[in-house]
């Protein structure tokens, strides 16, 4: 076992992020899935910029990845409100039921 | 010796509890999975140097927005088996763009180089001070505005996700204010004569 590099990180970061691609493929019908997997996708470009801010000693990676977590959790909370009153009005998540503007 | 090991050690269970994230039948266990998956990314923080980030992780994600998950999944009582029907007629589609996705990271990862000017221009230089110190020195100073929009929006889903999901019941009792301080004296009582004898 050599030294962990960059690379290891970046191959890590890019099997989470195409696991959570195929995770919204594979769980087409229900959001609550579909939010989980938008969250892995985060995490993974997370990793990515901990882990260039680690390997090029600058600071600045780290400070993003804090503003990337605020915005998730934004996302997540309003994702979930947004989940709950459309339950509450249609008694369903499936995500073809959400098609009332036939967009 | 012991950091890949420790590497190898996180990032095993990172994909792995993302893999039973996106295939879990109960999404009680996929939200269990995240916490796993979130739980280990802030191992690799650790061991990558970042330890208030990973910090923050733990305390953001595992504290409060999983946590969030983990009540509407519980919340929301419906049929999680039907949703999955069906499920499987993507998984060509979702393997090929995943795999395009995949390809296409591993060529930039190939081709990628850092630049001599990025690591002789380096905006916010690791220095031998710890690793909350630096950021909190940087983060309240040239990311100012920054942080305050990062607050706003914060303040912004708190109220949206108040302003969502409050109804109205029926039945409750509330103070009414306006009510109560328009009241007269005229309102309540009434002031009677009553003569001596007669009653009313």
């Amino acid at each position: 076992m050599d030294a962990i590099g960059l690379e290891h990180y970046l191959i890590l970061a890019g099997l989470l992020f195409t696991m959570g691609m195929f995770g919204i493929f594979l769980n087409r019908k229900n959001v609550i899935i579909i939010l989980m997997c938008i969250e892995l996708m985060l995490l993974a470009v997370n990793i990515n910029f901990v882990a260039f801010s680690a390997f090029l000693g600058d600071l600045t990676g780290q400070v993003f990845t804090m503003f990337i977590l605020t915005v998730a959790a934004a996302e997540a909370a309003i994702g979930l409100a947004i989940l709950v009153i459309f339950f509450r009005n249609k008694g369903s998540i499936a995500v073809e039921d959400i098609s009332s503007m036939r967009g | 010796m012991l950091q890949p090991i420790a590497f190898y050690l996180f990032a095993a269970v990172t994909l792995i509890s993302a893999f039973q994230v996106i295939t879990a039948k109960n999404p009680v266990h996929s939200v269990l999975f995240l916490i796993l998956a979130f739980f280990n990314a802030a191992g690799l923080f650790v061991l990558l140097g970042a330890e208030f980030v990973a910090m923050i992780l733990v305390i953001v994600y595992v504290g409060a927005v999983a946590v969030l998950f983990l009540f509407v999944v519980m919340m929301l009582d419906m049929g999680f088996a039907e949703l999955r029907k069906g499920a499987m007629q993507y998984v060509p589609l979702g393997l090929v763009i995943g795999g395009i996705l995949m390809a296409e990271l591993v060529v930039i990862y190939n081709a990628w180089e850092p630049v001599a000017q990025v690591t002789a221009n380096l905006a916010n230089p690791v220095t031998d001070m710890k690793n909350t110190e630096s950021l909190g020195l940087i983060l309240y100073t040239d990311y100012v505005y920054a942080f305050q929009i990062a607050g706003l929006i914060l303040l912004v889903a708190m109220i949206g996700a108040i302003v969502l999901t409050h109804r109205k019941r029926p039945g409750v009792r509330r103070q009414k204010i306006i009510e109560q301080n328009n009241r007269k004296r005229t309102d309540a009582m009434e002031i009677v004569k009553i003569n001596p004898g007669e009653g009313i």
